[in-house]
């Protein structure tokens, strides 16, 4: 029966840790815009490439 | 009505979407509606990031109102860069602009690539919920005023005003309820499941040492919870008490404390397990229903004043006659301030040199622009609408004629103190009951078993404690305020809900409020015109920027444009060019016929004459908004309506037509006039409803029960007030006040549900043998029918809005 004690006591430090996960997650204000991060990781990379050469685009047409 | 004729050929601007009238701005196959669009365009390719316009379709901002070069540049000055950015370093600054056309994944995406349009900027992110863009940049190789023309460049002009740099701070989210929350979830929770043992053999375990343990374990989760969760009703309702007055969170936090103090005598001394689980349980759901109710919509702020409306910073000209950019803050009696095009006039001021015509139809009322002549004077909050300005200030910007109205008392109090909610009164009864109830048990078992005196006592403070009214109150008044949303009606809190219920007057502002802004009815008085005296008109009106102008050319049937040749612009007159070897004069009938012709009508009117001969004149009026008619009369019949107005008389006649003879309206209001008309309807015992939409109406708004602004667009500058309507759903006003009545039924309904558990609960209660199990089972359930009732009735009310709303889109 001794060993639930460990257990209980095993599970409650591991649920301390979700909860303090938590409260950092809250208090570095991940919750204060619940919507743009949403649409953010739809966006693609590929575009992000540096982009050097924008001296040479000068002109309208060639993209 | 606004007319616009359709092209044969129509297509839509490849920026913005807007349908393209004259075909003259392309690049490859893309059609543009203007050459600011297509400018935007350019940069946009230039810079690589077409994918804005693979994201949505026609994502961009109608650039057809060009942004005057110059007007950020009182961001050079170092101590507005100090106020509006709130963090540098040798190398960077950050910035947050708040950027109100924001409105797609798009404008998300291009305001997070800003790097690639300017190399200074080094990463921008966007909070879309706010509205607002934080810009990290390199002040060395780009400044705050570059960045803020980089974003106008492309479409989004940063909103700055005079609030961003005197108001202390930006706000900040508020993070303790949530983590109160959590914490009070965790250990309710965990405290559930360390009580499952004692559940299931109902009190009785082999294992003495195992039971003791989890007792202490419990009462180890439960003190955060009570410390910490449940702080906010001891204090509150301390707080009550000392102004003698027995709000709902006191005999909460007497049901808290009772609990938690019997709890901790039947562990401490080994006699029970305590009702820790049913404690913890009912702090967390209250502080759900609390955060639920909460949570009004973000971005809509309802505290602004006249500071959110006046721009930051104002061309001031010293005595060399050297133009320098200064905060409005800084402006002193006598310094000459130069006012352009579409600017706000931020100070009274004696006009000095120019030719004024000043739009105050936000500050007064007044519809039609006024001129006025050198050496009149200019109040504060006016819109100069023709051309530059040259001003001598007269009063400081906080003594002006327009912000001395924010010194009256009105604004001062606070209206949710004043007037105490019906859920606190219900709870005092409710109290009462409790009460009587608790003695009659201890009297009982005084004469039939002291011992129990005790434990009925407190089982019956501990189940009936009036958590399930707070919980109905919060969750109907959450999930009325989200449906309200729903349909633009956007509440400050919840208590704007319940005061909505019980108006009886409903007075109006008439311009912007049941006239619609920006939006005017035109007509053409004369001989009808053949379709070249049309297209010559048309012609000539599209060259000037003028709002009579620009409805004139709406309501001229579309046609090609001519060529333009010795086109002079007359600030404050007209017009004039000369189109096809025909001399076209159109403006003010003393610009055209050469005398003043002086006439009391409604709306204004522009005179056209065609090679000197006089053609007829169009009159612009504003346009009442759409089923005025029908809204009157459908609240006419439930409640006192009256106008109150700004604006001169001209248009009585017409509002008696819809009003009724019997409504009382009052024109040529100040707005302290407006303010002391509703203290006088309140001192008769009317619970007013003040729509409203200008600063002038920001007194009057103040001073009712509840205040509601009109807003054509809910980015827009709308005064104080309790809640913000959006002009479009100004027809479901009666519904949505109904709307709002429902709220007492509903709590009252949901309350009748939760007595009933708080019998069955006291059944046991008073016998003085309430089991854990009962109190740790009924909790749960009450709550969760109590939130399902609340939330399915509110949303049951809310069938007749439907049916009605008319304006389906989301955003």
């Amino acid at each position: 029966m001794s060993a639930i004690f460990i257990m209980i006591g095993a599970s409650l430090l591991l649920a301390i840790g979700f909860l303090i996960a938590f409260i950092w997650s809250v208090r570095s204000n991940q919750y204060e815009d619940d919507y743009t991060p949403s649409v953010r990781m739809l966006f693609d990379n590929t575009t992000i490439q540096e982009n050097k050469q924008e001296t040479n685009n000068k002109t309208k047409k060639t993209k | 009505m606004k007319v616009i004729e359709k092209s044969e050929t129509k297509t839509t601007c490849y920026h913005c979407g807007e349908d393209v009238i004259e075909h003259h701005y392309h690049i490859e196959d893309k059609e543009f509606c203007c050459r600011g669009c297509q400018t935007v365009y350019e940069i946009i390719n230039k810079s690589d990031l077409c994918s804005y316009y693979d994201l949505e379709h026609n994502p961009g901002i109608n650039q057809k109102q060009e942004v005057r070069k110059g007007k950020f540049d009182f961001l050079d000055d170092v101590q507005i860069i100090q106020k509006l950015t709130h963090f540098q370093d040798d190398t960077h600054q950050h910035v947050i602009f708040y950027l109100p056309q924001m409105h797609c994944a798009s404008c998300i995406w291009i305001l997070e690539h800003l790097d690639k349009i300017d190399s200074g900027i080094i990463k921008s992110q966007v909070n879309f919920v706010k509205k607002e863009v934080t810009v990290i940049y390199n002040y060395h190789e780009t400044s705050l005023k570059k960045v803020a023309e980089d974003l106008t460049i492309i479409g989004y002009e940063p909103h700055i005003s005079l609030n961003d740099v005197s108001s202390s701070k930006i706000k900040k989210y508020d993070t303790t309820t949530i983590v109160k929350i959590g914490i009070a979830g965790f250990c309710f929770g965990n405290i559930m499941m360390l009580s499952f043992p004692e559940y299931f053999s109902l009190g009785k375990s082999d294992d003495i040492g195992l039971e003791t343990w989890f007792s202490y374990l419990n009462l180890a989760l439960s003190l955060p919870v009570f410390f910490y969760s449940a702080s906010e009703f001891f204090v509150s309702g301390y707080k009550g008490l000392r102004q003698r007055f027995l709000n709902i969170d006191a005999p909460i936090a007497l049901a808290v404390l009772i609990t938690f103090g019997r709890s901790l005598y039947e562990i401490l001394s080994g006699t029970g397990a305590g009702y820790l689980d049913s404690m913890s349980g009912i702090v967390f759901f209250m502080l759900i229903g609390r955060y639920f109710q909460n949570r009004t919509y973000q971005t809509i702020s309802f505290d602004r004043d006249f500071k959110s409306y006046f721009p930051l910073g104002v061309s001031v000209i010293n005595t060399d006659g050297i133009e320098k950019q200064i905060s409005v803050s800084e402006l002193k009696v006598g310094d000459r301030i130069k006012i352009h095009n579409d600017e706000i006039v931020p100070a009274d001021a004696i006009l000095f040199l120019g030719k004024a015509t000043i739009d105050y139809s936000f500050v007064t009322g007044e519809s039609l622009p006024v001129e006025k002549s050198i050496g009149e004077i200019v109040y504060a909050g006016g819109k100069q609408t023709s051309g530059a300005i040259e001003l001598e200030v007269v009063k400081e910007v906080s003594q002006s004629y327009l912000t001395q109205l924010w010194n009256n008392e009105a604004f001062k109090e606070n209206k949710e103190e004043v007037k105490a909610s019906f859920i606190h009164r219900v709870s005092r009864y409710f109290t009462y009951a409790l009460f009587s109830v608790a003695i009659t048990a201890a009297i009982y078992w005084s004469i039939n078993d002291s011992s129990k005196i005790w434990g009925a006592v407190t089982a019956v403070l501990i189940v009936a404690c009036p958590c399930a009214l707070l919980l109905s109150a919060t969750f109907t008044n959450g999930n009325m305020i989200r449906i309200l949303n729903k349909y633009k009606l956007y509440v400050k809190n919840a208590s704007v809900i319940e005061q909505m219920s019980e108006i009886d007057t409903i007075v109006f502002d008439k311009t912007g409020t049941i006239t619609e802004q920006g939006k005017s009815e035109i007509s053409f008085q004369g001989a009808e015109l053949s379709s070249n005296q049309s297209q010559l008109i048309r012609t000539l009106a599209n060259q000037s920027n003028h709002p009579l102008s620009k409805s004139v050319v709406s309501f001229l049937p579309f046609t090609k444009m001519l060529l333009v040749k010795n086109y002079k612009e007359f600030k404050g007159f007209g017009t004039s060019a000369t189109i096809n070897e025909h001399f076209v004069k159109m403006g003010s009938s003393e610009f055209v016929l050469g005398k003043d012709a002086h006439q009391l009508v409604s709306g204004s009117r522009v005179y056209v004459s065609i090679d000197e001969e006089f053609v007829g004149y169009f009159i612009v009026k504003n346009a009442y908004r759409e089923g005025l008619g029908n809204i009157v009369s459908s609240l006419g019949s439930q409640f006192d309506l009256k106008i109150l107005s700004g604006d001169n008389a001209s248009e009585e006649g017409f509002l008696k037509n819809i009003f009724g003879s019997k409504s009382e309206m009052l024109f040529e209001q100040k707005p302290e006039d407006k303010l002391n008309f509703i203290k006088y309807l309140q001192n008769h015992n009317k619970r007013v409803l003040m729509i409203g939409d200008g600063l002038n109406d920001a007194g009057a708004l103040k001073q009712s029960d509840v205040g509601i602004a009109i807003s054509d667009d809910t980015n827009n500058f709308s005064p104080a007030c309790d809640a913000v309507l959006s002009g479009k759903n100004f027809t479901l006003l009666k519904e949505l006040v109904n709307y709002c009545r429902r709220q007492k039924t509903i709590i009252f309904a949901s309350f009748v549900l939760s007595i009933l558990y708080n019998f069955i609960g006291l059944f046991f209660a008073v016998q003085g043998d309430l089991e854990p199990v009962i109190a740790a089972i009924l909790m749960p359930i009450s709550s969760i029918s109590i939130v399902l009732l609340t939330t399915g009735l509110s949303s049951f009310y809310e069938i007749k809005l439907k049916k009605l709303n008319p304006d389906k889109s989301h955003y």
